[in-house]
């Protein structure tokens, strides 16, 4: 049987930058042309411009036979999103070509075309028709939706005056009800609470047991390997493996933890910064597992955590703060550390170079992917913060000792639990 | 099942039209995307859907006390009111119309870079959720007739084509701004400069025959002359020069498919740059 999507050679190239975009104005495209003599005989110029363009897909080719499903994963900015985009048709590829045999449907976000103004009964058809839907399709299914959507109450309130929780609902229960032969799915699991999460991911299941070809880029790799039965690996536009989901996982793990051997230093120094004018204070954070393991950006759910930060102090002073944030894929802050709640401070007034050690015995966050911002304070002002520091994938471990992973929740918690004696006694004194 | 429908992603390139075939596959779409520009437009107002005819109206008592009383413009028959008016109401649904569709795109820009299907319904729907207000506003005309005695004729029936063609002006251009605007956000400056230019090479104050016959051809070539014109015949029974309408009514034809290339030219790019 023919695959049912075709991948050849798959290519495509971006102008880079925001400079170039945003800037794209009638002046500067006058400006440029006016340049362009000049620029054409100057071979260095041209070397320039060349630079400027970068390669967000390179030759990717794989075949996708009917009812499969194939898990997508990479780093960001591997070209993860590109790809769905051009099997989308939402953007040309530069090269290449794809060869697509059944009806398609994308999404690639939860609630594309909602509109806050319009009731909820009325987006369920506007976002509805905006995926593919037809209007009959859309009113044969509408109960379905209502009912795996939650929001029968609200129904006909504008959907502006939701909770984000039920916007999303709603949302993902028209998407969940679209009936393409292959489904393009972007990360939209992503989001909401993890039981909605969990009742998305059961729906998939379904779908993809109903003989549906899946496309599904995620980086929830638990998801990944109980709904895909293959998986490609892309780095940096290049497609760099295909196998099974569980082979893709693991090479694509193995690729990332041993990447560069200072992936567990970050230089902040140079990172960016929203505020432009403070002097840039911290210098570099390092971080650490097990034993003083370096951490390479992969740590296992509840291993222990060490960030040593460095940066000077130009003045002495006793009064300094740092602070590191854990913010998850939903930009929710999940927790918080930060040398304040550390009791013992004796450390006294302090001037120079400075490294200012944090410990986490035990990071007991869920899988998945965290931005870490990190900030300092001295007295009751900050003087320094970087947004986006640096990233930790959080990846599944056997916490519990069962060899049952977690699927609800932020956090893993040491619980314990058993059965009373059934004496009649009535529940005992604590 | 198998092979019977396979679609070719790949590079496209150089100047092709747009691809009927999935405007049709689509075509429920557009409709939805319509009602949804109706629905949304005057939410929220106090006055609601008045706005469509107190704009025209507004403008109508404007040119009615300055160029009619102080400047002595004369209409070519009818009453000034009416006359102004039947003009700016085809004038007032082209102006909104390419305002109105030249920053959809940018205006829909979640839409364009999450999700395919023909870009070209949201500057198309744009305009003809205008269709609404236009209709309001005809309404209004009606009324002002009745109140002048001023009876409607056979030429009436000519009405269609004139509103199709004021659809196609404001499409065409429309479909052109707003696909220049995803790369050249100057679009946005020049638009309103462009409709305050308008009016004034449109014989919408004042009748064609204050321009000279040399230049009568070069008014021909706005495709809006022909609308506005045709508009003031078939609903005022004006006399009309219907080689110069007839000229008009070809250009804002050959607008409209411009304005398609144009479209279909840039469209590739848009998730891109936008």
């Amino acid at each position: 049987m023919e695959p049912i999507l075709e991948f050849r050679d798959v290519s495509k190239e971006y102008v880079l930058g925001g400079a170039v975009r945003r800037r794209d104005n009638l002046r500067e495209i006058l400006v440029r042309s006016l340049k362009a003599p000049v620029r054409s005989i100057s071979r260095k110029q041209q070397e320039v411009i060349r630079e400027e363009r970068f390669w967000a897909l390179r030759d990717v080719s794989f075949d996708v036979n009917r009812g499969e499903v194939i898990g997508i994963i990479g780093r960001n900015g591997a070209g993860k999103s590109t790809l769905l985009k051009i099997v989308s048709r939402i953007t040309d590829p530069t090269e290449g070509h794809i060869k697509i045999r059944g009806r398609l449907a994308s999404l690639l976000e939860v609630g594309t075309g909602f509109h806050p103004e319009l009731t909820g009964r009325e987006n369920i058809f506007l976002n509805g028709a905006i995926l593919g839907m037809r209007k009959a399709e859309i009113v044969a299914k509408f109960d379905e939706i209502v009912a795996f959507s939650e929001i029968e109450r609200f129904l006909d309130t504008p959907v502006k005056r939701y909770s984000s929780g039920m916007y999303i609902r709603l949302a993902f229960a028209v998407a969940a009800h679209l009936n393409p032969e292959i489904l393009v799915v972007d990360e939209v699991l992503a989001v909401g609470d993890m039981a909605f999460q969990k009742k998305c991911l059961g729906k998939m299941n379904e779908v993809s047991k109903g003989g549906r070809t899946i496309l599904f880029v995620s980086h929830n790799m638990a998801a990944v390997q109980n709904l895909c039965q293959r998986g490609i690996v892309l780095s940096q536009g290049r497609l760099i493996f295909h196998g099974t989901a569980k082979e893709a996982i693991d090479f694509y793990l193995h690729s990332v933890s041993g990447k560069g051997s200072h992936g567990h230093v970050i230089d902040l120094a140079n990172a960016r910064r929203a505020n432009l004018r403070r002097p840039r204070l911290l210098e570099r954070m390092e971080f650490y597992t097990d034993g003083n393991a370096p951490m390479k950006g992969h740590l296992p759910m509840g291993a222990p955590l060490k960030v040593r930060i460095h940066f000077p102090l130009s003045k002495p002073a006793d009064n300094f703060e740092v602070g590191i944030g854990f913010d998850n894929m939903f930009g929710q802050r999940v927790f918080t550390a930060h040398s304040c709640f550390e009791p013992d401070r004796s450390h006294g007034q302090r001037v120079g170079p400075q490294v200012f050690v944090c410990n986490i015995p035990s990071l007991t966050l869920v899988p998945g992917e965290y931005t870490l911002r990190v900030w300092m304070d001295i007295g009751v002002d900050e003087v320094d913060l970087v947004d986006d520091a640096a990233r930790i994938q959080v990846i599944e471990s056997d916490y519990y000792g069962t060899g049952r992973v977690p699927w609800n929740g932020t956090f893993v918690l040491k619980h314990h639990w058993y059965l009373e004696q059934s004496n009649g006694a009535g529940p005992p004194a604590v | 099942m198998n092979g019977n429908y396979e679609l070719v992603i790949k590079p496209r390139s150089g100047w092709q039209p747009i691809e009927w075939r999935e405007a049709v596959l689509h075509r429920e779409l557009l409709g939805f995307l319509i009602w949804r520009d109706i629905k949304i437009r005057y939410r929220q107002t106090f006055l609601g859907g008045l706005w469509a005819v107190l704009q025209p109206l507004i403008a109508m008592t404007i040119f009615t006390l300055v160029f009619n009383r102080l400047a002595g413009v004369k209409s070519d028959g009818p009453p000034y009111p009416l006359f102004a008016f039947a003009g700016l109401a085809p004038w007032t649904f082209f102006s909104n119309g390419i305002s109105m569709s030249s920053s959809s795109l940018i205006a829909n820009q979640q839409l364009v870079s999450k999700i395919y299907f023909p870009r070209i319904f949201i500057p198309i729907g744009a305009v003809a959720a205008l269709l609404v207000d236009l209709s309001f506003s005809l309404g209004l005309l009606f009324c002002m007739m009745i109140k002048y005695h001023w009876h409607l004729t056979y030429q009436a029936l000519l009405l269609p084509i004139f509103i199709l063609a004021a659809f196609l002006s404001a499409t065409g251009t429309g479909l052109a701004l707003s696909a220049l605007n995803v790369s050249f956000r100057d679009v946005k400056y020049a638009v309103p400069f462009l409709i305050q230019m308008g009016i004034f090479v449109t014989p919408v104050i004042y009748p064609v025959r204050y321009v000279p016959a040399r230049f009568q051809l070069l008014l021909g070539l706005n495709p809006m002359t022909g609308v506005v014109l045709g508009f003031r015949s078939a609903l005022l029974g004006s006399a009309a020069d219907w080689h110069l309408i007839g000229f008009s009514l070809a250009m804002s034809v050959l607008l409209f498919i411009f304005g398609l290339f144009i479209f279909g030219r840039m469209e590739r790019r848009f998730a891109d740059i936008i």
